[in-house]
């Protein structure tokens, strides 16, 4: 007998795609990067298809600025990117988390600085949780480890995105994204045609009955005490993140060691931790599926029960300063790095894991 | 012991290797398995190698990219020199002895190999392309990972309907000649056990 309902099974560029498509996006706007083409290539035909909107852009700054513009109209939008293109497209995150405007964006993570290379890193963990462009603002930032979680995050990122006016990332590497795993697919989302109706520009007559006060939408406050007061805006909407936070343990309760990972790196280092649970050794792990907000009331409760940490990225140390800051009243962490460039194995981690259970 | 396997799979671009690879995640999938599949990450072009890795276990799979693996398939003589070295102890390969001469395969019992005169026995069937196909077949036969049967019935979701027959014929006459070297061949104790516990293994009865 079949399933109850077909997985399929799909990359998770593709399961991104689909995600969005489900979650009731209108318009995607990108330029070209490996390793992430799969997101627009499905958009290009899928979205079209359903009678959105699909513009491949003279670059990445104009893409993520259409987004801005779709985005301050109420309609459910999104860019897709690698590192260096990321790295264009801040200016107008900047703005658009200045100005609250909803987007969802996503990031294939690739090999840095530069051009780097084509390969999976987490080398854009600062850039993604501290905001990335100037100025004082945070995104939502997710992290999928496997082709189902990227799905289900990017259906939910709208809503999120709307719920908060403000941008939402999805954080995901080469390996995320090329890997194909089995996805169940979700209902697709009806999609309040009001949505925003309160704060966005589709235009309104001067006088008759659709007559209303003219909209601003803007990140400039020059009157005084304005921007003070747009940042605080800000702050208490970044506070109240702090419900979303989200994160998977396995095998912690009696763990000694916990090993702090997200993303691919998670779903690595989880197999690392399973086959030294078999031989016995009392290790656990932490994945946090929201990196911003940071998981770091969990990593305390588990620092003050006196368990250790070893955190492993794919970056040179860029997570284990969360860490560090989540559990410092209590513990430390130890940091394992897997240098971008080099493939990350589960056989590479279990030593250094080891070696962090045997430090005292 | 929970069913656990992963391969890598490697050949000229052209070849199918991407193909089969997809075609062994559907079957895995089918079986009730958990499967990823991911293609070889690199700057690729026409006419160079190509490669995927494939994994199914019956538990979550952590890691999709395996630096030793524990079976492959060889299509093709760059591909032998790039993974037979990171074969795992005990592992197997099936290697196309079209064309890769077999007095290269590793001796000394660390691994077992399959040899498969892949590109005559896609010629028997009636298509020189279906080389990935047998290469499947055996590969198949040879762990008893997955039913053939499952594999033959999952062919329409990666091909289109009309040569889909054809690559039964593939499939099935690659196994054949597998199952035939296996039985055949004068192995060593340790290998004939092997391939007992392989043949335990097979149960697609298990239930979960």
């Amino acid at each position: 007998m079949a399933d109850k309902m077909e997985k399929l099974f799909v990359k998770g560029n593709e399961a991104i795609a689909m995600g969005a498509l489900a979650a009731g996006c209108r318009c995607f706007f990108g330029y070209p990067i490996t390793p992430q083409n799969d997101i627009p290539e499905f958009m290009s035909k899928h979205l079209v298809e359903a009678g959105g909107e699909f513009v491949q852009a003279e670059s990445e700054v104009a893409a993520a600025n259409m987004l801005l513009g779709a985005g301050a109209c109420g309609v459910r939008a999104m860019t897709s990117s690698s590192s260096p293109g990321m790295s264009l497209k801040q200016e107008a995150i900047s703005y658009m988390a200045g100005s609250e405007i909803p987007a969802v964006i996503v990031n294939m993570n690739r090999g840095g600085p530069g051009l780097g290379d084509i390969g999976p890193s987490q080398g854009d963990y600062f850039q993604s949780t501290r905001g990335g462009g100037h100025g004082d603002y945070r995104l939502l930032v997710l992290a999928p480890s496997s082709a189902q979680e990227a799905y289900d995050m990017t259906y939910d990122a709208f809503d999120l995105a709307f719920g908060s006016k403000n941008p939402v990332l999805i954080l995901g590497d080469a390996i995320i994204g090329q890997m194909k795993e089995p996805i169940v697919p979700r209902a697709p989302k009806v999609v309040d045609p009001e949505e925003g109706g309160d704060w966005r520009l589709i235009g309104a007559s001067k006088s008759g009955a659709g007559k209303r006060e003219h909209r601003i939408i803007k990140s400039l406050f020059l009157m005084d005490g304005e921007l003070a007061g747009q940042n605080m805006k800000l702050q208490a909407k970044y506070d109240a993140w702090k419900k979303l936070v989200d994160f998977e343990t396995f095998e912690v309760k009696d763990a000694d060691l916990v090993v702090v990972a997200y993303g691919s790196i998670g779903r690595i280092a989880k197999n690392a931790v399973r086959a030294l649970r078999a031989k016995g050794k009392k290790v656990g792990l932490f994945r946090p599926k929201t990196l911003y907000p940071f998981p770091e009331k969990a990593l305390e409760k588990l620092a003050k029960e006196g368990k250790r940490f070893l955190t492993i990225e794919h970056n040179l140390g860029q997570m284990v300063e969360d860490v560090r800051l989540s559990v410092r009243k209590y513990a430390d962490s130890d940091l394992f790095c897997v240098y971008p460039g080099n493939m990350p194995s589960p056989d590479d981690f279990e030593a250094p894991i080891l070696r962090a259970l045997g430090r005292k | 012991m929970k069913r656990y396997i992963d391969v890598i799979m490697a050949g000229f671009g052209g070849q199918g290797v991407l193909l089969i690879g997809n075609l062994l995640a559907y079957a895995g999938m089918r079986e009730k398995l958990n499967v990823t599949y991911i293609p070889v990450y690199g700057v690729e072009m026409r006419g160079g190698t190509a490669n995927c890795t494939v994994v199914l276990s019956e538990e979550e799979i952590g890691s999709p990219i395996i630096n030793a693996p524990k079976s492959l398939i060889i299509m093709n003589r760059p591909s032998l020199d790039k993974f037979q070295p990171k074969l795992a102890d005990g592992g197997i390969q099936i290697i196309n002895a079209s064309l890769v001469d077999p007095e290269l395969v590793e001796k000394g019992g660390r691994i077992r190999t399959v040899l498969v005169p892949a590109n005559e026995l896609a010629d028997q069937v009636g298509n020189a392309r279906a080389v990935n196909t047998v290469m499947l077949g055996a590969y198949v036969a040879a762990t008893g990972m997955v039913k053939l049967e499952t594999v033959e019935g999952c062919l329409s979701s990666v091909m289109p309907a009309k040569i889909v027959p054809l690559n039964i014929a593939a499939l099935r006459a690659g196994a054949e000649h597998a199952l035939k070297q296996l039985a055949d061949a004068p192995v060593s104790v340790a290998m004939k056990n092997a391939a007992k516990k392989i043949a335990v293994k097979k149960p697609a009865a298990k239930k979960k």
